[in-house]
This record gives structure tokens, sequence and C-alpha cells, in this order.
């Protein structure tokens, strides 16, 4: 029954034909079964259980927008009582005083937590392979990468564990896999959804997202946690959209621009031909396709990895080894507790940190921090031009399928190009999503679309609309039988 | 622009107080390299006049009244701290200063 989408559950949970209790047995039931794709960080089906029995007792609470459905959530989220990691050896036995606010709006909504996904630590990385706990395999072909940073969560639904699930984005942590898990995953306006309780990474990208095998379950979802909260001051009380009523909404006359200047290289052939076909399909029901320029997001990669190192090395100092989390045995003094229990950090993120650390020194600050801050207002500004003649923008989602795990490793640049169409969103703090257009060699490829700030009813409308014209959404993985 | 040492990543590490196996140093000094030098692309960006300082978020800037909220109790924030004097209630550290 978990093969049901968030809205079909609820809607039968409401109505009394299913309870809350065997949706969630179910969906344990599958993590377990799926456990060689090492999707869950921490497992809690006592808390999770307790939960659903709660729903099926309180028939007010059974008609809560997300009553009874099953969610994953990223292991960077806080959850009071139940372990968060973020998958790093230095919150190895972490448990949370408090809640997100997105877990205290997805809980009061009646949604049952079931578990803590793994992703790459501190959410660093674009294969969820810089895990403490091991790498997460992708469902399609486990010799490859799910995607990153926000894996688990991508594969938890993808291999429909459970019908939606919670990530975070800072450069495309959620869009690249769900692009390359097959499924849809949208990064909201930077101050759409609270970051509070968020393990912060660099505070002036991250943003909590949502993961779920249709458009119209992740509006779902994105109803539920978007808002103003008063404990992230960068939260915005711009009123929110019906997302799920804009799920419904045609496309014809929807402007849609193609940066197609920033196709040139790196993109497979497989991907660009997915790409192109999802472009006839949009235009087909009436969209107007044209060509447009974002100049200087060529340069958004090098841009991201200067101002997202900055703000890690400074965010985490705070992993001291003095408050909570671990610390490392045999220091003699204070600073050596410091560099030993930081020495617990896994190589990407102590490869940011180092990076961070460099490009504010003095003597480097302007030649790297200041200007990338510069090309990134440039950016910023790329995008306003161009939403004056256009109403979304489209893009491949990730130049490549899924790569083998171990294959880039190594090579952090060719890493940090896995995320080139995903970053500029970020920088430029405008909403995005990915939605599946098909398949190369046997791998799903997604179809990303940009708005303007606020823009989230325009990507579900546009996302949704593509989705019904098209069967991509509806594919699963073979799962293997135990 | 200098290529990275292995003296410049050593540097770093204890400006960032950061412990590094050898493996890590030897691996860091030639990675931090290609890194950078990819980070130097955004040179080649035109951005004509651009305030660095004013890339305020979409949401703009918010102010609040600077009164006292209810927070964490002390016991509960001394919990999850790994050595604590409990009597004064405290977190305890190594000394700070050598010998």
């Amino acid at each position: 029954m978990t093969d049901r989408t968030a809205v079909e559950l609820r809607r039968a949970i409401a109505a009394g034909e299913i309870s809350a209790g065997d949706v969630c047995a179910e969906s344990l039931d599958r993590i377990e079964r799926r456990a060689p794709l090492n999707a869950f960080i921490t497992v809690d089906p006592e808390r999770a259980r307790a939960r659903a029995a709660m729903i099926d007792a309180d028939p007010e609470a059974r008609q809560g927008l997300l009553a009874g459905v099953p969610i994953a959530v990223k292991d960077n989220i806080c959850t009071k009582g139940l372990r968060t990691t973020a998958a790093s050896r230095t919150l190895e036995a972490h448990v949370p005083l408090y809640d997100a606010t997105v877990i205290e709006r997805l809980e009061a909504a009646g949604a049952v937590i079931v578990g803590k996904t793994n992703c790459d630590e501190f959410a660093m990385g674009s294969s969820s392979e810089h895990s403490a706990f091991g790498p997460v395999r992708n469902p399609w072909d486990p010799s490859r990468i799910p995607g990153g940073s926000s894996g688990g969560s991508a594969v938890a639904v993808a291999s429909r564990a459970v019908p939606i699930a919670l990530g975070s984005e800072t450069g495309g942590s959620v869009r690249q896999p769900a692009a390359l898990c097959g499924i849809v995953g949208l990064k909201p306006t930077y101050g759409r959804v609270s970051r509070f309780g968020l393990i912060a990474f660099a505070s002036s990208l991250d943003q909590v997202g949502t993961f779920g095998a249709t458009v119209r379950d992740v509006a779902l979802c994105m109803t539920v946690i978007a808002g103003r909260d008063p404990r992230d001051a960068t939260s915005s009380s711009v009123p929110l959209g019906d997302y799920v009523a804009a799920t419904e909404q045609p496309v014809r006359g929807l402007r849609v621009g193609v940066p197609r200047t920033l196709m040139v290289d790196g993109v497979d052939d497989g991907v660009r031909r997915a790409f192109d076909e999802s472009l006839e399909v949009l235009r087909s029901e009436g969209a107007e396709i044209s060509d447009i320029d974002l100049p200087r997001s060529r340069y958004a990669t090098s841009t991201y990895a200067i101002i997202v190192t900055a703000e890690a090395s400074s965010n985490l100092s705070r992993y001291d080894g003095v408050r909570y989390g671990t610390r490392a045995t045999g220091a003699d003094t204070l600073a050596d507790m410091y560099a030993r229990t930081r020495g617990l950090f896994g190589d990407e993120v102590k490869r940011r940190i180092m990076l961070g650390t460099y490009v504010l020194s003095a003597g480097y600050y302007d030649a790297y921090y200041v200007t990338a801050q510069k090309v990134r207002g440039a950016i910023r500004q790329d995008y306003e031009r161009a939403f004056e003649a256009v109403d979304v923008i489209a893009t491949p989602t990730s130049p490549t399928t899924a790569f083998r795990l171990g294959e880039k490793l190594e090579d952090p640049v060719q890493m940090y190009l896995a995320d080139f169409f995903t970053v500029s969103a970020n920088l430029a703090g405008i909403p995005a999503i990915s939605v599946p257009c098909g398949f190369a060699d046997g791998l799903p490829v997604g179809l990303q679309l940009t708005a303007a700030p606020w823009g989230e009813e325009m990507l579900c409308r546009a996302a949704a609309a593509y989705e019904r014209l098209t069967p991509w959404s509806g594919m699963i993985p073979p799962m293997p039988r135990a | 622009m200098p290529s990275i040492t292995r003296g410049e990543v050593e540097r770093l590490a204890r400006l960032a107080r950061l412990e590094l196996t050898e493996d890590q140093i030897q691996r860091f000094t030639r990675q931090l390299d290609d890194i950078l030098a990819f980070a130097r692309q955004v040179n080649a960006v035109d951005t004509g006049p651009i305030d660095p300082a004013g890339l305020a978020s979409a949401a703009g800037d918010r102010t609040r009244e600077d009164v006292v909220q209810p927070s964490l109790q002390r016991a509960d924030a001394l919990g999850a701290a790994p050595d604590i004097d409990p009597v004064d209630g405290l977190f305890k550290v190594p000394r700070v200063l050598n010998g």
C-alpha cells in the first residue's frame, strides 16, 4: 500500500479505509527489506508505531493534512529524543534536545516519522558516499551512487519505503538525488521554509526541501512545512501559495526559457536527448519555448566552491567537543582536544574546512571571497533579467546520470561539477524543482525548472503538467525480494 | 597565485585546529591546488558595479525586540556534554595552557 501516494494514503486513512498502524507497519517492513541500499541511519519502529496508533485513536488527528503518512527525514534535521548524526562520527551518539520547526509542523499535521536517512556528512557532497555510516546505493543500479547529499531520503522514496521525505539543499542536494533516483525534488525559495533545527552547513544557501514520487505529494508536503517561523530570522512572511491546487493548472501560454549556452560541454548525450524531448512535450501542450542567456551562471560552481567552504568553515567551528557531540580522548590541552575532536571529521568535511579557512585568510580574502560574492550578485542579476521575459527556466538537473561508487571520490572538482546546473538557484535564493523526464541507459534523468522568488506555485503547475503528459514519475525500480 | 605547498596545508590545519593524517596532508596538498585553480575562474567574470554586502535575501531584513524568551534549562544543556562538573553546573575541558 505504500506504493500509493501521500495524497491517496491520507485520503484512505481519513476515510477509515485503512489504518495508520497498517501503513506504518508496511513502511517499516519495506525499510528492513531494502536495508542493503543503506538509506537509513536510524529507524525507530516503536516511536513510529506509537505515533500511528495515536492517529488511529483520534478522529480529529486523522483529519490532518498528512495524517498517518509515513515520512523519512534527512539526518541533519533535529528530532527531539531521536538520534541525529548528520552522518558524522562527531555526532554519532547525538540526541537533540529540541525538534526542528519542520518536524513540529509535520507531526502537527499527523505525519509519522519512521526514521532518519543517510547522507553526505554535514550535507557536504553530491554522491552520499561521504558518510560515517557507509555509502547509500541507487535502487536503479546498486553499483551506482544515488546522488547527494540527501541520497538516503531520495532512495527511501524511490524504493517506495515511504511516499515522501525531507532533505536539505545547499547546492542541489535535493534536486540532484531526485533526478538520479527518478523522483520529484523541490528546493524552495530561500526563506520559504524555516531552517530552525536544520544543522547549519552554509547559512546563506541552506534550505529544507521535499521529495515525493509525484509533484502533488511534494506540493502537499510543502504546504505543511512552509511559512514564517519567529525562530528563523531569515524566514519570510510572504503569503504561501496554494501549491496543491497549482498542480491542476494547464501549461498553455507558460513561457519557458532555455539557457542553451550553458549546455555546450559536459552534458551526457542521453541526458541531452531526454531534456530535448521534454521541451517538445511542453511545447505540444502550448508552452512557449525560447532561448535565454544566463552568462554568469557558467561560473556558479566556482563561486559556490568559495562561498560554501567559507561559510562551512565558520559554521563547523561549533563541533569542539565541549557542549555536545563526541570528544576525542587523550588530549592534554584544550587546543589539542579541539584538533583531535575535529580530526574525527571525514575527508570531504576536512577539505572544505581547509578551503574555507584559506579563502577567508588574510591576503586571500579579497581575491576569493569578495570576488565570489560579487559574482553571486551578478548571477542573481542575470536571473532577474531572464524572469522579465519567461516564467520558468528549464535545464537538465544533472549533467550526467548516476555515476559509479568511488568514481569521483578522489577528484573533488569533478564531484563539484555534478552540481553544475543546480548551484546557481541556491546562489540566487530562488526556487527550483526536478521532475523525472526519462531514462538514459536504464538510469533516470531529471528535468529542472527554476522560477523567480516565491514561484513555487509556478513550479508545481509546470512540473505537474509535464508529469501528467509523461509516464516517468510512475516508474519504480525493480526491488530485491526478501 | 602560488600553488599550495605541504607547509601551507600544515599551516591551514593549525589555523583551523584540525588534525590531519599523513595521508590526508599528501592528498589535500594536491587536491586543494586543483580546487583553488578551479575557484579562481571567478576572476574571469565581469560583474560590473556590485556591492558584495548588499546581498540580502528575498525575504528582506528583519528585526525583533530583544526580550528574554524561555530557553534550555541548565541541566538539560549539560546533559549532552562529554564532561561536566555537576556540582557547580559547568562544562569541563582540559587545561588551556601548556606546562
